[in-house]
């Protein structure tokens, strides 16, 4: 933790925090997509920076996923930093030949001649009838490219890091923003500070099983190690914070401690990071020393209606009871008693 | 016309026919371990427009690249080697004749996917509006790229934020071996130019001088603030889609059809304007350079097996 005035910053806070100070310190910087200059705001993360910073380095694009984000790539390569932010994760599919074919490439398919530097800020839907089509965690596609750096900031604390981190560094940068998080508060140094890419974070420490999250199934991890206390159980808990790099070696390293994985992706399961992370340990022949299982969305689209809704997402809960499960294979089902609220859920009334 | 012009004209011509010509030899030797896309027939385009532009101006090209990365200046001995597949090429073998770049003549990297290249075009002139710089962009791309939404969002975006890029279409009427005309319900790609919001000009000729006033007009006003515009030439690929061959016995063109743009080639009228002295320098100075340049390519190394997981990150 940096040393310093901390005070307590929601999510979206620390990331115009962090946006704010990288345009002050650095006029490279640039900030596009649709609606970041409009009245919202893109959910308060943009508001007040195109009057602050000026209509050339903070506007509206048209609807061009593809084309506006080839338009970021050539202004990076002009030497700009430009941040190009997608209100849902779902529309980078109109910007995949861009992201795959163009930006992951480039460096590598010219011999290391130029550089990409470029954030693309995605925002994950979750809740309140987002339905099939506005709640997609697509990293497990971008996770199988080569040069494309994937995070997936949890806490206040890592948004404004990461952030900062992610528009300092020389490559394309897909940083992942759950809608839900918008709710988490926490402390956030007033200064700016770098969090470093490529490394997750343990964030509670306990020698029975280890829970690794992404994105906010780390809030339900933490939420299921609660529960798990009315058992005697203790669990460690990590943020994996990084997709690509994937920082496995974290995470085996606490599961040999513990001896029991188990991986909550906020995806689907099929070559996610579950998988990825099962694979390595099994290619380190530590299959027999740890017991491993994955939970992650139900293998169907996101239905809308809150009763299928409800069934679709891993929550702490059935996070805990697996937990239980994997440690005690014979003991007699258990399950938490006093179910939590999940204000976040409470809160969100979408539309977006 | 002034015969600088004209030598200069001759010596880019010559240089891209007789460089492409070398490929053409050497292919069958398989010493080019992937595909090339030749220019022949289109160099006109390149050089016109090249010529047009100033030194710090930039391009932006496609995998029928070769023509505009000589005509931009770029290094001849780093683009064979390259094609060679050698450490000492551009993009150090790694991209090939689809991947040329030279930053140090303003060529940036040329792409394989059809239209990808005309958004970073239109991202690369907001950074020069952005950053009061006088420099433009040229961004070339075929018939096929119309077809691309990346086209469409590019230049509309390119027109609403008046950003210095000139658009050159080289329509040779063929995306691979189907015609404009299958694809798409009218001949009418500069009208499209013109409704979101930029003049637009067809040559139909080839001619090398009409498209080098053209450019240099459109440029002119571009390096004025005017915002962008388009130039569609129509040109003809003498060879086939992708390799060295002729493929008249595909039969989805006709012989003739080709016949009457090697009858009118560039490089036959500009020989006639220079004299024979003027010409033989030319000449035996771009031959030398070529000799040189597929040796240095034939001695350079292949990049070690270290090089592999190089240059994936900037960091």
């Amino acid at each position: 933790m940096i040393k310093g005035a901390m005070r307590i910053l929601s999510y979206p806070q620390a990331i115009k925090e962090a946006i704010d100070q990288e345009m002050s310190r650095d006029h490279s910087v640039i900030l596009l997509g649709q609606g970041v200059d409009d009245p919202k705001g893109t959910l308060g993360t943009t508001k007040g920076l195109a009057e602050k910073f000026g209509r050339e380095r903070v506007f509206d694009t048209p609807l061009s996923e593809d084309g506006m984000t080839g338009v970021a790539i050539g202004a990076a390569l002009a030497r700009l930093r430009p941040i190009h932010v997608h209100i849902r994760m779902d529309f980078l599919l109109l910007a995949m030949n861009q992201i795959v074919n163009m930006a992951a490439k480039m460096r590598y398919m010219f011999g290391a001649t130029l550089s990409v530097p470029l954030v693309i800020r995605a925002i994950i839907g979750k809740s309140w009838g987002q339905g099939p089509q506005h709640s997609q965690s697509l990293y497990p596609l971008l996770m199988n490219i080569p040069g494309l750096k994937i995070v997936a900031p949890v806490t206040p604390y890592d948004a404004k890091g990461c952030m900062i981190q992610s528009i300092r560094d020389n490559n394309p940068v897909i940083f992942m923003e759950h809608r839900l998080l918008y709710y988490q508060k926490g402390y956030v140094a007033q200064k700016p500070y770098l969090v470093p890419l490529g490394k997750a974070r343990i964030l509670a420490r306990g020698p029975d099983i280890t829970l690794v999250g992404v994105s906010s199934m780390v809030i339900e991890c933490l939420r299921a190690r609660e529960y798990l206390r009315e058992t005697g159980v203790r669990a460690e808990v990590i943020d994996l914070l990084s997709l690509s790099p994937l920082d496995a070696d974290t995470v085996i390293k606490s599961a040999l401690k513990t001896g029991n994985l188990l991986v909550i992706d906020n995806a689907w399961l099929p070559c996610a990071a579950g998988a990825e992370i099962i694979a390595r340990l099994c290619e380190k022949n530590l299959s027999r020393k740890i017991k491993f299982a994955r939970m992650g969305f139900a293998f169907v689209p996101c239905p809308t209606t809150p009763s299928l809704e409800k069934e679709f997402y891993p929550n702490a809960e059935r996070i805990a009871i697996r937990a239980f499960q994997m440690l005690f294979p014979r003991k007699k089902p258990w399950e938490p008693k006093n179910k939590k609220n999940r204000p976040e859920e409470v809160l969100f009334k979408g539309p977006f | 016309m002034n015969t600088e012009l004209i030598k200069k004209f001759y010596a880019l011509l010559f240089l891209i026919r007789r460089t492409e010509e070398e490929i053409i030899r050497l292919y069958p030797t398989d010493i080019i371990k992937s595909p090339v896309h030749l220019s022949i027939g289109q160099e006109a385009v390149s050089v016109a427009v090249c010529q047009a532009l100033k030194p710090l101006d930039l391009v932006f090209g496609t995998y029928r690249g070769h023509a505009m990365y000589l005509a931009k200046g770029g290094n001849l001995r780093s683009m064979i080697a390259e094609l060679y597949g050698k450490i000492s090429g551009c993009a150090k073998g790694k991209g090939g004749s689809m991947h040329l770049i030279d930053l140090r003549k303003g060529v940036m990297g040329t792409s394989a996917v059809v239209g990808t290249t005309i958004p970073l075009a239109v991202g690369y002139a907001y950074a020069l509006k952005y950053k009061n710089r006088n420099d433009i962009v040229a961004c070339f791309f075929g018939d096929g790229a119309v077809d691309e939404g990346d086209f469409h969002e590019a230049l509309n975006f390119a027109a609403l934020k008046k950003l210095p890029v000139l658009f050159v279409c080289e329509n040779n009427f063929y995306a691979i071996h189907s015609h404009h005309l299958s694809r798409h319900h009218s001949d009418n790609i500069c009208e499209r130019a013109k409704s979101y919001g930029m003049p637009a000009m067809r040559i139909k000729d080839g001619d090398i001088f009409k498209i080098y006033k053209a450019a240099s007009r459109y440029m002119e006003k571009i390096r004025k603030g005017s915002g962008p515009a388009f130039i569609e030439c129509i040109t003809c690929r003498w060879k086939e889609h992708v390799g060295p061959g002729d493929d008249f016995h595909l039969g989805y063109r006709k012989k003739e059809e080709v016949a009457c743009w090697k009858h009118n080639d560039p490089l036959d009228k500009m020989r006639v304007l220079l004299d024979d002295k003027a010409r033989g320098l030319i000449e035996s100075k771009i031959e030398k350079e070529i000799e040189a340049a597929f040796l240095f390519a034939q001695k350079d190394s292949f990049p070690g097996k270290n090089e592999l997981l190089k240059d994936l990150f900037d960091d």
